[in-house]
């Protein structure tokens, strides 16, 4: 079925992402955090991420290219995105990030710039997977929910025809039934 | 869910946490630490968002502020609506460090420091700005779900705190308490001091049902509290005051029995201590103040009364209370002569006003004093030995006033000091000047420096005789000599200050004389109710700082007539306001009234005169009330006749203000008041 198809797609596409060193533990504590209050809370921490990171990365963009380099400063930004990005789980991101600042600390400009082209590409890499990831678990729980939807309603029918059926049949002998109302109290039966 | 869950919780256990009483097991409600109320300060919101959820998800009521100013903003604004704070480091308005230690001057609060950073020098900076706990981003829930513990902890131990000055106190009082005074009056001071600041701060929690989730583990005994309790047990009856009665009694939501109990124990202790046993342990103040009142009524209830509130205020330790008060009772016992008023007493203890009665049971508080004001008691010799102790002791139980008074204000601060010297073992005496005056009265009347601080807080340059009389010229000089001996007590013995430990006065011999007159004089020698001042100020040690609360305050210029509240209100300073007190000080001349006329316990008009100069002087109200805890001392002769009153009065008024503020140093040791010619 499409549902089960969805969900092998789901998880298959979580643990590549673990296995592929993208996430970390700390997604799973995020996972873990989502219950029925908040049924999207991973969707909606990974949004703000990206909002805020956005931010961060244009900061310290700025802060490269402007001479003389501001080491110290540079060093705050990135200690910030390095600590958004470990908090949700982020682990390639983070690593670019520790790098980074070990460049930094040296105040080694070339190895900064180069460091962050690897930053921002992580990051990007990271967020097109999440996107997918999140858009994929969505439409799965969304057939999940359409899924149980229908049969929760079928079940519903038959225990409801059940009874009329049994109620019937004890009308029917009560006031008598024609023939066509038997014949069709029959059919109905049989197809039930 | 969640949420929801701990939203209830936290009302729930709210409740329970009042009942946690202290030096109890730290029993944690079922609920704790459900509810727990926790501010979350991050810069970043990815990581406060997550925090929150995961918090929420322990059940902890969270607030979350992503600038470390709206934190403090939120902290301050509500004193009492957090149990615990979690910041992050780097944040770009303030520094994380520099949050913490706001947070821990201003609400003493627990708090996690947060950071990406797991580097070993900012772990150690963490930790030296007083963090309770550094956490490693990212956080995970599991870290989160035990920061209760740091609660508990602190909790746990700032009763321990209180509970250990308090036994310092009483300790104190008896043994050598001059050194120990000395020793104690600032332990207490600070604990008190920071308790009180505490409490102050966090407006009595013990006392209103929190509404917090946050489960104290111990019940703070506010002053209001205290007082509470005092009046309970005043109604009920010493001896008939049981826990469960007294406790229907308060109506405090929240109080169990069980905190009741333990603090009628520590009250009955100190009720024992006042009557006295330690020369010092009383407030002489008490006697001084007491002096006014004729009613000398019963003690306990007086003392206890201000005790009680001012261990409540100044968490006065109910022992200390309970002493002061015994002292105070035995005084009046012992001296029936002297009409004690204690149920100035009454008014005395009660911190609010620093009514330092001096004049009241001056004759009382004299002898109680004696005890710790020894020094100021220029007991005259008549009454050497026996006045000189109960002189003695009406200047402990007066110094015990005072610092009760102590708590009293900032004035009292001083006061405290001295006051809190006073409480201790008089045998301190607190020469605040360390002129030990050598009083001849052969008495150790060294009143713990209720003398000493009637003199010194005075700044009286009176010939404190009393040698330990170290009239803290602070509040806590509340020592006020029972100067009625030294009939002719120099004005200028107003140095009293300079006299009483300042020795060299000739006081010593003249101090007999004088020193009545000098307590007098140093109408303000209410050092107790000086040390009222002091005492509500340290309210901490209530007992020292009555001491020097009494003595001290000179500031309060109207301390004269403060004074005779003051003594009152010095026993109930401990945790008064010592402000109170000071304006008690103008009990001081209300002491020296007392002491002026022995029998002439309300002598409003001396008192006034007194006090009038007193608060010219601003002499610690302790000088004064030293100068009646000497009268005190003497019941017979109680300095009422020798001294002019007037000479009294301005000599304690000079005291009081010439009396530098003894920080509790009522050393009165060597107050030997000479023989003060009764």
């Amino acid at each position: 079925m499409d549902r089960n198809r969805l969900h092998n797609q789901v998880a298959s596409m979580r643990r590549s992402l673990f296995d592929q060193g993208y996430l970390d533990d700390q997604f799973i504590q995020l996972e873990e955090l989502q219950d029925d209050t908040n049924p999207n809370f991973v969707q909606e921490v990974v949004t703000l991420f990206y909002n805020d990171s956005t931010r961060l990365i244009q900061n310290i963009e700025q802060a490269l290219n402007s001479r003389p380099i501001d080491f110290c400063k540079l060093d705050d930004y990135m200690h910030q995105f390095k600590g958004s990005s470990s908090s949700i789980g982020a682990k390639k991101v983070t690593n670019e990030c520790t790098a980074f600042r070990e460049y930094c600390n040296a105040e080694n400009a070339e190895g900064c710039i180069r460091s962050f082209q690897q930053v921002k590409q992580e990051h990007a890499i990271l967020k097109r997977k999440l996107e997918v990831y999140l858009q994929t678990v969505t439409s799965f729980s969304n057939s999940m929910s359409c899924m149980e939807t229908i049969l929760s309603y079928i079940a519903y029918t038959i225990i409801s025809s059940s009874l009329y059926i049994e109620n019937m049949d004890k009308y029917g002998k009560l006031f008598g039934t024609t023939p066509q109302t038997e014949l069709g109290v029959d059919k109905c039966l049989t197809t039930l | 869910m969640k949420n929801s869950i701990g939203g209830k919780g936290s009302m729930s256990t709210a409740s329970s946490i009042t009942t946690w009483k202290a030096g109890d097991v730290v029993s944690v409600p079922d609920q704790f630490p459900a509810g727990l109320r926790v501010l979350v300060v991050d810069d970043d919101p990815t990581c406060l968002i997550i925090l929150e959820k995961m918090l929420r998800n322990c059940s902890y009521d969270v607030t979350k502020c992503n600038r470390a100013e709206t934190a403090l903003l939120k902290l301050r604004e509500n004193r009492n609506g957090f149990d615990i704070v979690i910041s992050d480091v780097h944040m770009p308005d303030m520094d994380g460090f520099k949050l913490l230690e706001h947070i821990g001057l201003e609400m003493d609060l627990p708090v996690i420091m947060m950071s990406a950073d797991d580097g070993k020098d900012v772990v150690m900076k963490g930790v030296t700005h007083g963090a309770c706990d550094y956490l490693i981003k990212p956080v995970r829930i599991e870290a989160l779900k035990n920061i209760w513990q740091h609660v508990v902890r602190k909790r746990k131990n700032e009763w321990k705190d209180l509970e250990q000055s308090g036994s310092v106190e009483e300790g104190d009082r008896q043994p050598k308490q001059s050194e120990d005074a000395d020793y104690s009056s600032s332990v207490n001071e600070g604990n008190w001091k920071s308790s009180k600041k505490r409490k102050d701060d966090e407006d009595e929690t013990d006392d209103r049902d929190d509404t917090s989730t946050l489960k104290k583990p111990r019940v703070v005994w506010s002053v209001e509290l205290h007082q509470q309790f005092v009046a309970a047990v005043n109604q009920l009856g010493i001896d008939k005051a049981v826990p469960k009665k007294i406790l229907e009694l308060m109506n405090v939501p929240g109080l169990t029995r069980e905190n009741v109990a333990s603090h009628l124990q520590k009250y009955r202790l100190y009720l024992r201590r006042l009557s006295g046993v330690s020369p010092h342990s009383c407030n002489p103040n008490n006697s001084f103040m007491n002096p006014q009142d004729e009613t000398f009524g019963p003690l306990s209830s007086v003392h206890g009364f201000d005790l009680q509130t001012l261990t409540a205020t100044g968490q006065l330790p109910a022992q200390c209370l309970a002493t002061l008060q015994a002292a105070v009772l035995g005084r009046s016992t012992a001296k029936s002569s002297i009409p004690m008023p204690l149920v100035n007493q009454r008014n005395i203890f009660s911190f609010e006003n620093p009514k330092l009665r001096f004049g009241e049971g001056q004759q009382q508080h004299v002898n109680n004093n004696n005890k710790q004001v020894n020094l100021l008691h220029g007991i005259p010799t008549t009454m050497e030995s026996k006045q000189l102790t109960s002189l003695r002791h009406t200047s402990q139980s007066i110094g015990n006033l005072n610092m009760q008074v102590a708590p009293h204000g900032a004035q009292s601060r001083q006061n405290n000091s001295s006051l809190i010297e006073m409480g201790q073992p008089l045998s301190r005496v607190q020469i605040l000047n360390d002129s030990t005056v050598p009083l001849s009265v052969g008495q150790p009347i060294v009143p713990n420096g209720i003398a000493a601080n009637v003199s010194t807080r005075n700044g009286i340059p009176e010939n404190i005789r009393a040698p330990g009389y170290n009239l803290v010229s602070q509040t806590s000089s509340i020592l006020n000599f029972p100067m009625n001996h030294a009939s002719e007590l120099p004005v200028d013995t107003f140095s009293l200050r300079s006299t009483l430990g300042m020795s060299d006065h000739t006081s010593k011999g003249a101090f007999h004389e004088d020193f009545n007159s000098e307590i007098k004089g140093s109408g303000g020698f209410l050092p107790s109710y000086d040390v009222f001042n002091d005492y509500q100020y340290k309210s901490q040690n209530w007992e020292l700082q009555n001491a020097g609360m009494i003595l001290d305050d000179s500031q309060h210029s109207n301390s004269l007539q403060g004074n005779l509240d003051l003594t009152q209100s010095v026993l109930v300073q401990q945790g008064f306001p010592s402000g109170q007190i000071n304006g008690q000080n103008r009990s001081v001349p209300i002491v020296s009234k007392a002491m002026f006329s022995a029998g002439d316990s309300t002598e409003p008009g001396n008192l006034l005169n007194v006090n009038h100069h007193l608060n010219t002087i601003r002499a610690d109200n302790t000088v004064r009330v030293k100068s009646e805890s000497v009268a005190d001392g003497n019941p017979s002769n109680l300095f009422t006749d020798h001294f002019g009153q007037e000479d009294l009065m301005i000599a304690l008024l000079k005291q009081q203000q010439g009396i530098a503020p003894v920080e509790n140093e009522f050393d009165f040791d060597g107050y030997s008041l000479d023989n003060i010619p009764v």
